[in-house]
């Protein structure tokens, strides 16, 4: 399907969809975030463009980004930007009623979104999350280079926002280019997709002009100076930009700095501040163009669905930061990594379902790989289970030009309107397509039907009518609770900081490598 | 699968197979019931009698009055382990704990020993229960076992051995490096290099945490004929060698037709011969389901029936017929083997169970066959990717048969991996697996290559 999609983009010289919804939650007021990083030294920042306001954002540059204390600075700048927008959300709560498995909770009513551009630019914040979270603040009469007090829970909070982005089907951060090719299939590489500017000229591209030539204008286009017109998305930056524009602006800075007269420095940090501000807004504005282009999408049913177990997340978040815990170690113990993975494993089987439902030309993409069906049932036959109370158990037969691959015994779902769980269904037969006829598929209903002796009235479907049963089961649970970090087994080195080779905190990797003559050189 | 150690050794006479894995067993068990370790592990390569030493080391284990939880990956090898166990010794009381939506195959029904329960309370007073490993995670506050066997323990993840290990005091690993590793249908990159990187494989975790666990390898391999051993050790095995426990002349494969001259007949003839066909097809960049190959693929197994198949093996004096049931196709992707058993049907061959087994490598783990016809999982692709390279993944596929496996495939494969040398990341703390795919893939396709029949259809 998506090979077919981008086939079909590359002959008609624009993107075609890839979705006929919208799968992902966009906000109201969503909170943009356009880091860009110095060359040279890995991960510094070099400005950002922030701000839940289109014509509004918070720029903030460091004029010179080897300069620590002003790296600080920065920090200091982004946390006062982001951690307002996320405190917002923090006191607005609903009351979650209690259930079986839970008391009675509070859930944020709504959680902030963060949208950075690519997906560099999201492990960015991760980079970002890691090495602000743990720095000393102004609060630590020891620290040597203390940084303002915010700057370690704005740490904490990237953190979680990028941990939380590992989850299939989250959204409160979320890369622009991956949202754009989740809708779109262009006629590029998956690799020239990151660039935002590009994807963009696929999806929309200016009056007068087509997709490939929109989308090579933003990749390699360059005005009188050389300076490309749409700039790299970052964090990385242009080295054309770096090497002819930024380093002599640098230099005049550096230079004014020294000689420590108050005018030059001020223009040279204009300089450098508005040289930084031009490479970031056509990335601003791009990615706002890209919120514009999603928001057209209808929202897919199931996606405040999922929005709510990022609201979950957030809240979960909130709490541990207000009773006080300990930022996020450096690396997960056993228990918890394998809670992660099974966490995203269920989310993405989840997720998998869910799309379909939500999106005809996905379940077509589902059915073309044998794994969901679709027909006109030929008929129907009532049977019963065997038991003292005899079940409604009807046989339908389904025509259908899909090729599902189940074998007998298989079990399968179909979606039924007003009720919230799929109804559930054994596969008895699948005779492949012979000539002209199609494929046919014998199923038997087995729920779904109410408790009676009959089945409810609309359980079970007619002679005549369209079917859609998947081999999927719609609402994936997921698995057994695993032991407390306290129990980890021996297999797995015991218990963290038990000692030895044991799990978390005196791992092999925390003891400092051994200084060699290599780290003089 | 194990015979006794009354088989002759090979044409030299040196190498007695049956006195070697003798000793290997003896070995195992030695560690496992008076050995101090916590854990034992053993390493098996393809058809070297693994279950046979599972069904071993668990009457053994309960004949010196312990009781003990057995550890597998799927039902069907569960319901496998538990009708071995119990037709070696069907007095010895069995539990087969199992899902409440899962109920264990009727053929169990047949041991009067083995009792089926969902709940582990009903099953506390057997010797042995048996379950799959996604079971006994939900296994909770129970008194511990003091013995468990996990089968399988390469394919089984580390998040599950996690789960369950809380459940027994000591446990033998029984499992075949060389065969494909768990997997996770999300990224777990970010765990890569610790030691309990949740998506490796349990024993990778348990030998990181427990260095001086005693591990034992089984040296003879039943299944594997005398033409396909050195192969597949020496691909995929290369610093654990085992050999074959059949001599050269101990196996034959013959047919009463002779072959017609055409392209799947020659390769069937040349495989009956040396143990190994390569059908190679014209050089061309194909869909997945490239309907030619595919085609071929089935003609070869149409032809493999229609000449009257027999095999002669060290099994019984009289020859067997080849029968459908003993005749597998392996493929990587489902929608391959889709595509084989569509055409099979075209040609009246009946795919499933009872006829042909066609399925994806990852399906044919553990199972065994006479022939095998293999769709090679690089041929007709552009790329080679890590999925395609995955040395497991070969391994399987070449591992599964007694007498003869014929590769169909597109010409061009040996270039395309020279175009395609591993690019995958290495990352720190992470142990680097030998041999990588890529090289294996050149050490059998060199091979094959001696047992080439060109073809065009």
């Amino acid at each position: 399907m998506n090979v077919l999609a981008r086939a079909e983009a590359v002959a008609r010289g624009r993107a075609v969809p890839a979705a006929t919804v919208r799968h992902h939650r966009l906000a109201e007021s969503p909170l943009v975030f356009v880091p860009l990083t110095t060359a040279g030294e890995a991960g510094a920042p070099l400005g950002a463009m922030i701000g839940t306001e289109r014509t509004a954002p918070t720029v903030l540059v460091v004029p010179q980004p080897l300069d620590r204390a002003q790296r600080f600075d920065f920090f200091a700048g982004l946390a006062a930007a982001i951690l307002p927008a996320i405190e917002e959300y923090a006191d607005d709560v609903e009351t979650e009623p209690a259930t079986r498995n839970r008391e009675e909770a509070e859930v944020c009513a709504d959680a902030p979104q963060m949208i950075v551009p690519n997906a560099a630019a999201l492990e960015y914040v991760r980079l970002l999350g890691r090495s602000t979270r743990y720095l000393r603040t102004v609060e630590d009469p020891e620290a040597p280079h203390p940084v303002p007090v915010p700057v370690p829970l704005l740490g904490r909070w990237l953190t979680h926002l990028a941990e939380r982005a590992r989850t299939p089907g989250s959204a409160l951060l979320v890369a622009m280019t991956d949202l754009l090719t989740r809708h779109w299939a262009t006629g590029q590489s998956a690799m020239e997709d990151q660039h935002l500017g590009g994807l963009l000229g696929w999806i929309d591209p200016p009056p007068g002009m087509d997709g490939p030539a929109a989308a090579a204008r933003a990749q390699t286009g360059r005005d009188r100076h050389g300076l490309l017109l749409s700039p790299p998305a970052g964090p990385a930056t242009d080295p054309v930009f770096d090497n002819r524009v930024l380093a002599p602006a640098l230099e005049r800075y550096d230079a004014a700095r020294s000689a420590g007269t108050a005018g030059p420095l001020r223009v040279a940090e204009a300089d450098v501040r508005r040289l930084v501000t031009s490479q970031l807004q056509p990335t601003w504005d791009d990615v706002w163009h890209g919120v514009d282009l999603l928001r057209a999408l209808p929202e897919g049913a199931h996606v405040a669905e999922r929005w709510k177990r990022d609201r979950w997340s957030f809240t979960g978040h909130r709490d541990r930061v207000r009773a006080g815990e300990p930022p996020q170690p450096k690396r997960d113990d056993a228990v918890t990594a394998a809670q992660k993975l099974a966490g995203r494993e269920t989310a993405q089987a989840r997720l998998f379902a869910q799309e379909a439902l939500d999106d005809p030309l996905v379940m077509a993409a589902r059915r073309l790989g044998g794994e969901a069906f679709a027909g006109t049932v030929l008929a129907v036959e009532m049977t019963y289970s065997e038991g003292r109370r005899p079940m409604p158990r009807p046989v339908l037969t389904v025509a259908t030009p899909d090729v599902p691959q189940a074998d007998p015994g298989a079990k399968a779902y179909r979606a039924l309107p007003d009720t919230r769980s799929a109804q559930s269904a054994e596969v008895l037969d699948v005779v492949p397509a012979r000539g002209s006829a199609e494929c046919t598929v014998t199923v038997k209903i087995t729920g779904g039907m109410g408790t009676g002796k009959l089945p409810r009235e609309g359980s079970v479907p007619e002679v005549g009518e369209r079917v859609t049963f998947t081999l999927f089961a719609h609402d994936p649970r997921g698995g057994p609770a695993l032991p407390e970090a306290e129990a980890t087994p021996w297999t797995h080195g015991g218990p963290p900081g038990a000692g030895g080779t044991g799990a978390g905190g005196t791992g092999p990797g925390d003891v400092p490598d051994v200084v060699t003559a290599e780290d003089f050189l | 699968m194990t015979r006794g150690g009354d088989q002759a050794g090979g044409p030299g006479g040196r190498f007695d197979p049956g006195a070697e894995a003798a000793a290997a067993t003896a070995a195992i068990l030695d560690s496992t019931l008076h050995g101090t370790a916590r854990g034992v592990v053993v390493d098996s390569p393809p058809g070297a009698g693994k279950s046979t030493l599972v069904v071993r080391a668990a009457r053994e284990l309960a004949a010196a009055g312990e009781r003990l939880m057995i550890v597998a990956q799927t039902n069907a090898q569960v319901d496998d382990l538990a009708d071995r166990l119990a037709t070696a010794e069907p007095t010895l009381p069995v539990g087969r704990l199992h899902g409440a939506d899962s109920p264990p195959d009727p053929v169990l029904d047949r041991h009067p020993e083995v009792m089926k329960s969902s709940s582990v309370a009903d099953l506390r007073d057997r010797t042995v229960v048996i379950a799959t490993a996604a079971k006994w995670a939900y296994v909770k506050d129970v008194e511990p076992w003091r013995h468990a066997i996990v089968d399988e323990a390469y394919q089984m993840r580390s998040d599950a051995l996690l789960q369950v290990a809380g459940l027994f005091e000591r446990a033998l690993f029984v499992g075949d490096p060389g065969q494909l590793d768990p997997f996770s249908v999300v990224g777990a990159e970010q765990w890569a290099g610790l030691s309990w990187d949740p998506s490796a494989s349990a024993v990778l975790t348990l030998l990181a945490h427990n260095p001086g666990l005693p591990q034992h390898r089984l040296p003879v391999s039943w299944r594997l004929p005398a033409s396909a051993a050195p192969l597949v050790s020496r691909a995929f095995y290369p610093y654990t060698p085992f050999r074959s426990g059949t001599g050269h002349g101990d196996r034959r494969l013959a047919f009463g037709v002779p072959g017609d001259g055409g392209g799947p007949d020659r390769v069937v003839d040349e495989a009956a011969e040396s143990g190994w066909g390569l059908l190679e097809l014209p050089a061309r960049h194909t869909p997945r389901t490239d309907p030619e190959a595919v085609r071929a693929v089935a003609a070869v197994v149409r032809r493999l029936l229609d000449r009257g198949g027999v095999t002669y093996s060290e099994r019984g004096e009289a020859p067997a017929p080849l029968t459908a049931d003993r005749i597998a196709v392996g493929t990587a992707h489902r929608d391959q083997a889709a595509a084989v058993r569509g055409a099979l049907a075209e040609l009246g061959v009946r795919a499933g169970p009872g006829g042909v087994a066609v399925d994806t490598a990852n399906r044919l783990q553990g199972r065994e066959f006479d022939v095998t016809v293999v769709l090679h999982p690089l041929s007709g692709r552009p790329d080679a990717t890590a999925f395609h390279l995955e040395t497991g993944r070969l391994c399987v596929l070449a591992s599964r048969h007694r007498h003869a496996c014929i590769v169909v495939c597109r010409a061009g494969v040996a270039d395309l991996l020279d175009e395609h040398p591993s690019s995958e990341p290495v990352r720190l703390g992470v142990t680097v697996k030998f041999p990588d795919g890529w090289e294996a893939n050149h050490a059998v396709l060199a091979h094959l290559a001696e047992h080439r029949v060109s073809w065009r259809p």
